[in-house]
């Protein structure tokens, strides 16, 4: 089967603008995840990592984005900065666009337009950087990242395109923020990823984006795979099911593994679930972590942020500690979790994630050994 | 069954034989959901995009044998462009006031997908995507990626769009790899 590889990427969050600044940020063990008050008129205060929105719009404008929805700009800001540095065409009809997301542009809603509509907000990414193909626009709920990446793949396999932007994004609203406050799911403080204190999650904004080719590069995006519990619409299977089963499709040698990057959102429920996938998959061994203290839930953008930020740490020999994790787990099976960065020298890493409608997914990534960085 | 597609106006037509009811919309998804399921009261729970998609797979699958076995080679992938627009217009209606977390999950694009493959016990993928339009060749090309995944052999697929309540579409079918 054709060997699909990430040529560039880029990602604009909160915390910094640019792949390699993100990763230092976290390796320094920055976030900014703080309460919020009064923001976007929600009633109840809430944890959260959000853009400086005036800031991010005005670097925006100086790179010549202007008359977007502030979803749209920063998905835009996303792509340019990979496309910039992948050197691809992206006007080509050789060059096929992926969007990942949840709620896109949800804040346009009453507003009686199709500007609150996802599949808008691709086309004019997609037009923005010229491209003649229609985007394709997966929503999957929090996989949406790792199934755009899937997705990106798949059609590289197929032929179907030279290049494939996949970019994914989420910004916060009333209408997230008040649904997660709805299904008490938010940690009043700080999330805390398989801690015994852990209260729930912190949402987060970011966007990230990959090109992918065909043409041999360090990091091979080997095999991905997406699988349903087909147990409940807002609640992971107890015994892990899709989790383990997507472990069971992608995890090819384990003994490669630097670190399993898990969802670990740090509600009481996802993190036990990624335990147990852990540990019937046969992985206890492997180190764990997650990204979510650093960034919050960032959404449709968490699979491809946090597989940018898991190969930037195995191309700099580390795996990344879990932000606020106090030592005390909180999980019943003996996940390899641990607040400081430690050294590794293995090559390759699985992303996994969960999320509502009963999904889940995994991508397994390999870095070519030898390779220099 | 191979195919089957429901339209607000009335019309369902099962492997191109077409009926027409007196119910539309909202009403029409509910009367078939009497007339042919009646055992899977979650449905009232569901918003109209799942409404839709449950009693189009339940009309697709109902004469399957073994039918609630769970199986993982069975995809479930669906597309369309207004995802949960309906749903989301009756959430925000509560978020000043009383957010309503029942209408919250509903919000998500993929929870249709979720629902067909709980019903059914599909433990495979299940995904949904956005598109601009209803484009064939996106569509077709999409379901032949699916398959590349070894263990998806068969797929419950095909487009599913709800602008409102009263104006919606189904045309469903089962593909095999």
């Amino acid at each position: 089967m054709t060997k699909v590889y990430k040529i560039a990427d880029h990602a604009v969050t909160p915390l910094a603008s640019g792949s390699k600044e993100n990763f230092n940020a976290v390796l320094e063990g920055k976030s900014n995840l703080k309460l919020h008050e009064g923001t976007f008129g929600v009633k109840e205060p809430f944890f959260a990592s959000l853009f400086d929105r005036e800031e991010v719009l005005r670097n925006a404008e100086n790179e010549g984005i202007r008359g977007y929805s502030f979803f749209e700009t920063i998905l835009i800001l996303a792509c340019k900065g990979a496309i910039e540095k992948s050197g691809i065409d992206a006007s080509s009809s050789d060059t096929v666009f992926v969007i990942s997301t949840i709620k896109g542009n949800v804040e346009a809603l009453g507003e009686g337009s199709k500007d609150v509509l996802p599949a808008t907000s691709a086309r004019r990414v997609a037009e923005f950087f010229h491209n003649p193909n229609s985007p394709v626009t997966v929503s999957n709920a929090c996989i949406s990242g790792l199934a755009a990446l899937i997705q990106g793949q798949r059609i590289l396999r197929r032929g179907g395109a030279r290049n494939v932007v996949v970019a994914g994004a989420e910004v916060q609203s009333a209408f997230i923020v008040t649904g997660f406050q709805s299904l008490k799911a938010l940690s009043p403080t700080q999330c805390m990823p398989f801690d015994a204190s852990r209260e729930g999650l912190n949402l987060g904004e970011a966007a990230a984006a990959m090109v992918l080719g065909t043409s041999e590069t360090d990091w091979e995006l080997v095999s991905g795979a997406i699988r349903n519990d087909a147990n409940h619409i807002s609640g992971p299977s107890r015994v892990g099911e899709g989790s383990y089963n997507c472990l069971r499709a992608v995890v090819q040698d384990k003994d490669e593994l630097a670190f399993i990057s898990v969802h670990g959102t740090s509600t009481a429920y996802n993190d036990e679930m990624e335990s147990i996938a852990i540990e019937r998959a046969g992985l206890l061994d492997i180190p764990a972590g997650a990204l979510k203290g650093y960034y919050g839930h960032t959404m449709g953008a968490a699979g491809i942020l946090e597989t940018i930020v898991s190969m930037k740490a195995v191309e700099n020999g580390v795996v990344i500690g879990t932000r606020a994790f106090s030592g005390n787990l909180g999980v019943s099976r003996p996940v390899k979790i641990d607040r400081e960065n430690r050294k590794t020298t293995k090559q390759a890493f699985v992303k996994l994630l969960s999320g509502f409608g009963g999904v889940n997914a995994a991508l397994l990534c390999r870095r070519k050994t030898g390779g220099e960085k | 069954m191979k195919s089957v597609k429901i339209y607000s106006d009335g019309r369902v037509i099962l492997d191109g034989r077409e009926n027409v009811f007196e119910e539309k919309g909202l009403s029409l998804l509910e009367h078939l959901y009497r007339k042919e399921v009646g055992d899977y009261p979650k449905f009232f729970k569901m918003d109209v995009l799942c409404k839709l998609g449950f009693i189009a797979s339940e009309l697709l699958l109902k004469g399957e044998s073994d039918r609630f076995t769970p199986r993982e080679d069975r995809a479930v992938l669906l597309f369309g462009t207004c995802g949960p627009l309906c749903n989301d217009r009756n959430y925000q209606a509560t978020v000043r006031d009383y957010p309503s977390p029942s209408l919250f999950v509903y919000t998500l694009a993929n929870i249709v997908t979720g629902e067909i493959a709980i019903r059914n016990k599909y433990k495979g993928e299940s995904s949904f995507f956005i598109l601009d339009a209803k484009d064939e060749d996106i569509i077709k090309n999409t379901i032949e990626e699916a398959f590349q995944d070894p263990v998806t052999q068969e797929a419950v697929t095909g487009w599913i769009d709800c602008r409102s309540e009263d104006d919606f579409e189904a045309e469903i079918e089962l593909m095999v790899k």
